[in-house]
């Protein structure tokens, strides 16, 4: 991990953001120094608005792992005007190598404006300038497209910072246990609880829209998958299906769900398509096939099938043609999940009575471990695929929680929720 | 007025004193010698009578309501065809009562492929009750998969207890 400085003779032929960026496919990480001073305002409500949002975008590059965002105090120059070039030299000496320097505006009916630039502290130039208007209540979602602009400038991928999680919010005794629908920003803030309770929730899925949700409940007489409306907080029954109905995921494009349904407890992938509601079954066999997961393209699925005696990934084509196993390793396999970029499956293994949350590729080949513990299970992919989630119960006995981890099998953390958490799921970027 | 009022306070702490217990107990005489005397208090103890017959109670003692699979199994065992025996026995002499069977997991795999597991296991003791004579259109089941644990520890003897088929009545019983 390390910082690439393109040389000033081939500058010339190269895109401007590739001056200074972050290479981020290897899995050793070296962080890069980035000042990120309090934004600058003219009153108290705007420095203080101003000195959140900066807050808020230092913890969210901190936490990415990618990026070591410098104490404050440290600083040399105290910018009051953003719109002159910093003194590169001061921020040199304190071993900055990029700058963010922000403003913000409080204007008439109650809009604020914020502007920002972003420097290369090395080359002495400017990587990024933009402003933007918003209500003050929107000062965290700001943040987090800030965030996701830089991430994007200095790591040559798109963000993951103005994002949600949906997961299962968890209570009580595990012999009566209560379980809630329950969503936050991707860094914890702001959950808020989508059912109330009654009735068990479990596997959230957002739309690639971030708008719905696909969950199972036992709220209806037979348990079976319903959508959510997160804006008007409707919830439906998805489809009438003969028997219990579980493990639901959108398609790419949003216009289907596949999920399992059981007949004669027996369980197969079936799909359904949410504007004819036609619904096609895609397995048929004894063994339990379930957690169907499309791949990006929406050509394929990889799903979790005990066919072969144990549990085990397979894949086939979205019209359930050319069933194959791709899963050939020690121990058992499930809740295999496509990353958005295409090239990686994660998985849940199980393997000398630990659970381990790894990546393999669609071919089944290049498998790698990233987790271990008493029982990590169900990862869901950040929409750049670079970051994992999962839940970890760490140990017998300890209640979930959800962590995250990067592709690389660095940085793990722990993700903050109000209580026990489960089945956590990565909304796509909010448009 | 007055001295009504004191001597009914009077007679209050008077018999306020009358309840208080004497501090030292009153010397018993000792026990006369001489015939045994008849107590009516009846010998041994109270035992419970059995439970009233087509009650759920009853349903319970005389067969069991649960049954036990190993780790990752659907299989019933010798001791879960006993027990579903017993279970058929007793809904073919009640023939009005109707049953749920819920199936259930230990808390070691993964949530969606325990609910899988969790419905082949009703669904295994379902078809061996329907094999006994059981209609089939008396039985619902449902699978938890590893959301209802009966045994809320971590260890092998919660972990084998949570691995059950439960045959819940839901009507039809006397109560």
């Amino acid at each position: 991990m390390r910082i690439i400085f393109a040389l000033a003779l081939m500058a010339i032929a190269l895109p401007a953001w590739a001056r200074l960026e972050i290479d981020i496919s290897k899995g050793h990480l070296d962080p890069m120094p980035i000042a990120i001073p309090d934004f600058v305002g003219a009153s108290d409500p705007e420095r203080q608005v101003g000195a959140q949002i900066a807050e808020l975008v230092r913890a969210n590059l901190e936490r990415s792992g990618l990026f070591r965002p410098l104490d404050p105090a440290s600083f040399i120059e105290h910018q009051s005007n953003i719109n002159v070039q910093p003194r590169f030299a001061d921020w040199r000496i304190i071993k900055a190598d990029a700058l963010l320097s922000g403003r913000l505006v409080m204007e008439s009916d109650n809009r604020m404006r914020i502007e920002f630039r972003l420097w290369d502290v090395l080359d002495q130039t400017q990587l990024v300038g933009l402003q933007l208007a918003t209500t003050p209540e929107n000062w965290r979602r700001i943040g987090n497209k800030i965030s996701d602009v830089i991430y994007q400038k200095l790591t040559g991928e798109t963000g993951y910072f103005d994002t949600r999680i949906v997961f299962t919010a968890e209570s009580g005794p595990k012999t009566d246990r209560v379980k809630r629908l329950a969503i936050m920003d991707q860094d914890g803030a702001n959950p808020t609880f989508l059912t109330s309770g009654k009735y068990t929730v479990l596997t959230p899925r957002f739309s690639p829209t971030a708008q719905q949700i696909t969950y199972m409940s036992y709220a209806s007489r037979t348990p079976s998958v319903f959508l959510f409306n997160i804006e008007t907080g409707r919830q439906e029954v998805l489809g009438d299906f003969p028997g219990m109905t579980f493990a639901p995921r959108f398609s790419p494009d949003g216009t289907k769900v596949i999920m399992s349904l059981v007949q004669g407890g027996n369980s197969d992938v079936w799909v359904m398509d949410l504007r004819t509601r036609q619904r096609q079954r895609l397995t048929n066999s004894p063994a339990i096939d379930t957690s169907p997961s499309f791949s990006p393209d929406g050509s394929r699925i990889v799903f979790n099938s005990d066919r072969g005696g144990s549990p085990q990934l397979y894949m086939m084509n979205a019209d359930g043609s050319g069933i194959h196993r791709i899963s050939f390793g020690k121990g058992n396999y499930s809740a295999p999940v496509w990353s958005p970029r295409g090239d990686l499956i994660a998985f849940t293994k199980s393997l000398n009575r630990k659970f381990h949350i790894g990546v393999m590729r669609p071919e089944g080949d290049v498998e790698r471990i990233l987790t271990t513990s008493y029982l990590d299970e169900g990862p869901t992919w950040s929409p750049n695929g670079r970051v994992l989630m999962f839940t970890r119960e760490p140990r017998p006995g300890a209640g979930p929680h959800i962590w995250s981890i990067d592709l690389t099998g660095a940085n793990l953390r722990q993700v903050p929720t109000p209580g026990d958490a489960s089945d956590p799921a990565w909304s796509p970027l909010i448009q | 007025m007055k001295s009504a009022f004191v001597s009914l306070t009077a007679l209050l702490f008077i018999s306020a004193c009358a309840s208080t217990p004497p501090a030292e107990p009153a010397p018993q005489p000792a026990p006369e010698p001489g015939p045994t005397r008849h107590t009516p208090t009846p010998s041994g103890h109270m035992t419970p009578l059995p439970p009233v017959p087509g009650s759920i109670a009853e349903f319970q003692k005389m067969a069991g309501d649960r049954v036990y699979f190993a780790y990752n199994a659907a299989q019933l065992s010798h001791e879960a065809r006993a027990v579903l025996s017993k279970q058929a026995q007793w809904l073919n002499r009640y023939r009005n009562t109707r049953i749920l069977i819920d199936g259930n997991c230990d808390e070691r795999g993964t949530r969606e492929y325990n609910l899988a597991l969790g419905a082949r296991r009703a669904s295994a003791a379902r078809d061996y009750l329907v094999s006994l004579g059981v209609s089939p259109s008396r039985i619902s089941t449902i699978s938890y998969g590893k959301e209802r644990p009966i045994d809320g520890r971590s260890n092998e003897r919660a972990w084998a207890k949570n691995r059950n088929a439960h045959t819940g009545i839901v009507s039809g019983a006397v109560s």
